[in-house]
């Protein structure tokens, strides 16, 4: 039953992945990134994090997808021209991805990990539920948890910055 | 599922992102093949923490989470700056710093 369920996710991440990039219209680019992130999410769940899946549902899939319509909804999606500015790019650039696949594949089984050909540990009840990783977030990591707002909000305002319209440009 | 299983599928979800980013010219989709890449380094996080048996990692996670909503954000916010200024929206064409 885990083998199905892996299998099928895995399927929806890699199609998802492949229609993000193979997509000419953006918009469909941007809905096949949402089956990723769904399957994504299973996975997830599958590793039992239930916080992680949650927050990528409702973060991701739901939060930065809306932003990123509106943005494609508001720019338009534009067909991309065919010049290359490298001869053979469209076979140069799989053929790199090919080698890095290779490339971290054998950096990974080449690893002295023993526990890689294992499930992992049995873990207890709540592993990975909302209260224990508020529990790390707010005890252990609160430092990289304060810096991740203050970030946030920098981020918040730099866009802002960047996207408001300039009187004085205009007039 | 062993957790090589999802080791090499992120590795191989990493590569998509990294082949996406070489293939497309509109920065929406690189935008998007970011996001890809980021995933699949998160994925490889929580399968880590899941194989050592430890929550930390997917903390770890959750902290990719945020910095990749940071650079959705601003990488919108220079998308929406670009079309305004009737610059073409081409990374082709957009490969000179100045405004």
């Amino acid at each position: 039953m885990e083998a199905v369920v892996f299998f099928v996710a895995a399927i929806g991440a890699l199609g998802g992945a492949i229609g993000v990039i193979a997509m000419r219209n953006p918009f469909y680019s941007v809905l096949a990134l949402i089956v990723h992130l769904f399957s994504l999410a299973a996975l997830f769940l599958l590793l039992t994090s239930a916080f992680v899946a949650a927050a990528q549902v409702v973060v991701y899939a739901g939060a930065v997808m809306v932003l990123y319509v509106f943005v494609v909804a508001y720019v338009g999606g534009g067909g991309e021209s065919a010049w290359e500015p490298i001869p053979g790019q469209r076979f140069l650039a799989p053929l790199l991805g090919i080698a890095l696949f290779v490339e971290l594949s054998i950096a990974v089984l080449g690893s002295a990990l023993k526990a890689l050909e294992t499930h992992g540990p049995d873990t207890p009840n709540g592993f990975g539920d909302p209260a224990a990783i508020g529990r790390l977030l707010l005890e252990k990591f609160l430092l990289p948890f304060e810096a991740s707002s203050i970030l946030l909000l920098l981020a918040a305002v730099g866009a802002i910055v960047l996207a408001a319209r300039r009187q004085e440009a205009s007039s | 599922m062993n957790i090589t299983w999802y080791i090499v599928l992120s590795s191989l979800l990493f590569a998509t992102g990294a082949v996406g980013i070489l293939l497309r010219r509109s920065p929406m989709v690189i935008l998007l093949c970011l996001e890809l890449m980021l995933n699949a380094g998160n994925l490889a996080l929580v399968a880590f923490s899941r194989m050592v048996g430890n929550e930390q990692g997917q903390v770890f996670a959750v902290i990719v989470m945020v910095i990749a909503a940071c650079e959705v954000v601003v990488g919108l916010g220079l998308i929406v700056a670009i079309f305004r200024r009737r610059l073409p929206l081409n990374v082709d064409d957009l490969r000179e710093l100045r405004g």
